[in-house]
């Protein structure tokens, strides 16, 4: 019937043709690149099940992967940016080190004693004070590359040495820790996460979002009668959406405390243990729900506003964009500005989940973003990339981490295997863009 | 042409610019009417499109003075010129390969809704319009300009001109990426132009094309302009003569690059 309705008026609807594979993504406007990622993930995810023995593909372990990819995923963005813009950033890590040191100073030494032990101001200080500090890096950084025209690779090369150095000399090499207890949900764990009743209202929110953004951009496109997809198509999307929001907030509430903790909880509140042990679900973690939200605002900014418009024009010829009367040198600041202030929600999600502020945290962490950002299907040439793209690249990097861990494979082999299927897909991506072109 | 009652729309004088000692424009002097088409001739390297990309912002002169509407204006950057309603389609074409033809249109100058974000359908909308006008059969807006044809791109970077209701309109070899149908639609768009009072720098090395649509000529040789002319008052052998040699003949006015006799 709506498929029908479709061809009936196709003035309006796009032209579709060909094998009913190739008319499916044409009329859902699936972006095959992503489906090919998807795929490759969903590869990663059996074979590693399979490989260590049923143990992948549990709540317990995504669950797990959904935390320790939220640190690089949000870092990931940026890098997607700044790599459209033909520039690199490899100072993240030691960034992120740097902010991480001086937030955990200041939540652990500075505030408390103005502000009392625990106060529940303390986070909030802490975590605006770091995204300051990241921007003013950021600001400089950006400055040096687009004002002085010093390359980006030497500008954030000299950023790693530096930062990496400032955060081991901030305390002189000392950890700090504990962190404070607001702040430390920020890492996720039983307390950071926000059970199983919040999430599905999240959940709810979000399904509820896709179908109002779907009905949206059809009404615009309808006020202007551009072509339309077909109805049914438009059906799928909302149903892919909804279906892969729901089945991920079903896997996180399926994973409950450790019993310890929940016999703990249920003393501290007086209940009653049931029979067979207390279930209290997870739900979403905090961390994981800061780099959703992290990574839909850096859509709306890449996709929506004239600065991400820039950004990608920029990319593509840099010249044009001068001459289009686009302050490019500007735009490439804001980008740095943008990414350092990334690295100190990374840092958050990073030294919470530890517990502490040490002067190595965030090493190696520029390499998987980049690699994240570059198996995301971000082009090093400029000009081409995603947001989502990158998140999943993140995924990805993060599973096969976190797969060779659960198949007992020795710390050097991993590097290896990571290595290589860098090179391996971005093999594969020229392959696909020289094919598409 | 009524040219003597009317005040010219820009005017280019004594301008100068050096790149690392070698002067690429030499105290050249130009000028162009509302509703006139000049043509700019001269060899590769003779110094017409650094001059003219002088006119709008990309480069910055040495020395000399550009006025507009008889006033000294200041032109710095490509923002400047655009505010001045200067509009250039580059000879490199100058578009954006990786976003899709009504971004490209609106570079720069995008169209935001009520909340400040990029209002997309309806930038898309005006610049199906547009689009309709120059090139009718263009149908590809949802694709990267780099899947276009070099005529499609072409019709981009002329439709961005003319999208902003430029009031000097500088084109840099605009048929040079075009077949002969493409070329004739460029042409009746000049034409057309021109009757709406835009003022066009025509900056060429096909001296037909030239011919065919300006009014004057203008020939640059070493950096210096050898002279200036109505089309009516000199033939193609004596603008040719004025290309290669340098040689002003009787019918134009001499500028400092003419050739002693």
């Amino acid at each position: 019937m709506a498929e029908q309705n479709a061809t009936a008026n196709s003035a309006h609807s796009l032209t579709i043709e060909g094998n009913p594979v190739r008319k499916f993504l044409t009329a859902t406007e699936i972006d095959t690149r992503l489906l090919g990622m998807v795929g490759a993930l969903l590869l990663i995810w059996i074979g590693f099940h399979f490989l260590s023995g049923g143990l992948f593909i549990t709540p317990r372990n995504l669950w797990n992967l959904s935390v320790q990819t939220a640190s690089v995923a949000v870092m990931a963005t940026g890098m997607v940016l700044v790599i459209v813009t033909r520039n690199i950033d490899l100072s993240v890590g030691a960034v992120l080190g740097t902010l991480a040191m001086l937030m955990g100073v200041m939540q652990a030494e500075i505030l408390p004693p103005i502000l009392g032990f625990g106060h529940p101001a303390i986070w909030v200080l802490t975590l605006a004070f770091g995204l300051f500090v990241g921007l003013l890096i950021g600001l400089l950084q950006g400055t040096i590359i687009a004002y002085l025209r010093v390359p980006a690779f030497i500008v954030t090369l000299g950023g790693f040495l530096i930062w990496r150095g400032t955060a081991w000399w901030i305390t002189s090499g000392r950890t700090v820790a504990p962190l404070d207890s607001t702040f430390q949900l920020m890492g996720g764990g039983p307390m950071g996460s926000i059970g199983a009743t919040a999430s599905w209202i999240v959940a709810a929110f979000a399904c509820a979002g896709v179908i109002i953004y779907l009905a949206y951009a059809r009404r615009q496109r309808r006020r202007f009668s551009f072509p339309q997809r077909p109805m049914w198509a438009e059906g799928v999307l909302a149903a892919i959406g909804c279906g892969v929001t729901l089945a991920a907030v079903a896997v996180f509430n399926a994973y409950p405390w450790p019993v310890r903790i929940a016999a703990n909880y249920a003393q501290a509140q007086g209940m009653e243990v049931p029979e067979g042990g207390l279930f209290i679900s997870h739900g979403i973690a905090v961390p994981v729900l800061m780099a959703v939200m992290v990574g839909l605002i850096m859509t709306f900014i890449a996709m929506r506003t004239r600065f991400g418009r820039y950004v990608f024009a920029i990319g593509g010829n840099p010249e044009a964009a001068e001459l289009a009367g686009i302050n490019t040198r500007w735009v490439t600041v804001k980008v740095y500005m943008l990414m350092g202030a990334l690295c100190a929600i990374a840092a958050s999600i990073s030294s919470a989940r530890l517990n502490a502020a040490t002067n190595a945290m965030g090493t190696l962490d520029e390499l998987y973003v980049i690699a994240a950002a570059v198996i995301g299907g971000t082009s090093l040439s400029g000009g081409v990339g995603t947001v989502v793209g990158a998140m999943i690249g993140a995924l990805v990097m993060q599973s096969l981490q976190s797969g060779m861990v659960l198949m007992g494979l020795d710390s050097p082999l991993q590097s290896i295997v990571v290595g290589i299927v860098l090179v391996f897909a971005v093999w594969l991506d020229t392959l696909y863009r020289n094919r598409a072109n | 042409m009524s040219q003597v009652a009317v005040k010219p729309l820009v005017e280019l004088e004594d301008i100068s610019i050096a790149f690392g000692g070698i002067k690429a424009v030499d105290r050249a002097s130009i000028d162009l009417y509302p509703g006139e088409v000049v043509g700019l001739l001269g060899h590769n390297g003779a110094g017409k499109s650094t001059l003219i990309k002088i006119l709008s912002g990309a480069y910055r002169r040495d020395a000399g003075e550009i006025r507009i509407d008889g006033q000294p204006a200041t032109i710095n950057n490509p923002r400047d010129a655009k505010a001045y309603g200067i509009e250039t389609i580059y000879q490199t074409l100058a578009v954006a390969d990786n976003v899709d033809a009504a971004a490209n249109l609106f570079l720069g100058r995008e169209l935001t809704t009520a909340i400040g974000t990029l209002d997309d359908v309806a930038m898309e909308a005006k610049a199906r319009e547009v689009m309709g006008r120059l090139n009718p059969n263009f149908r590809r807006f949802k694709e990267p300009v780099k899947a276009l044809s070099g005529g499609q791109r072409q019709s981009v970077a002329i439709a961005r001109a003319i999208l902003f209701n430029a009031r000097i309109l500088i084109m840099d070899e605009p048929t040079a990426a075009l077949g002969p149908q493409e070329t004739q639609q460029v042409a009746d768009l000049i034409k057309q132009l021109k009757s709406e009072g835009i003022g066009i720098f025509l900056i060429s090395h096909d001296i037909h094309d030239v011919f065919d649509l300006a009014d004057r000529v203008c020939v640059m040789k070493n950096g210096q302009v050898v002279g200036t002319a109505k089309t009516s008052d000199v033939t193609k052998d004596e603008v040719l003569g004025m290309i290669i040699m340098g040689k002003c003949p009787p019918g134009a006015i001499p500028g400092p690059g003419a050739m002693r006799v």
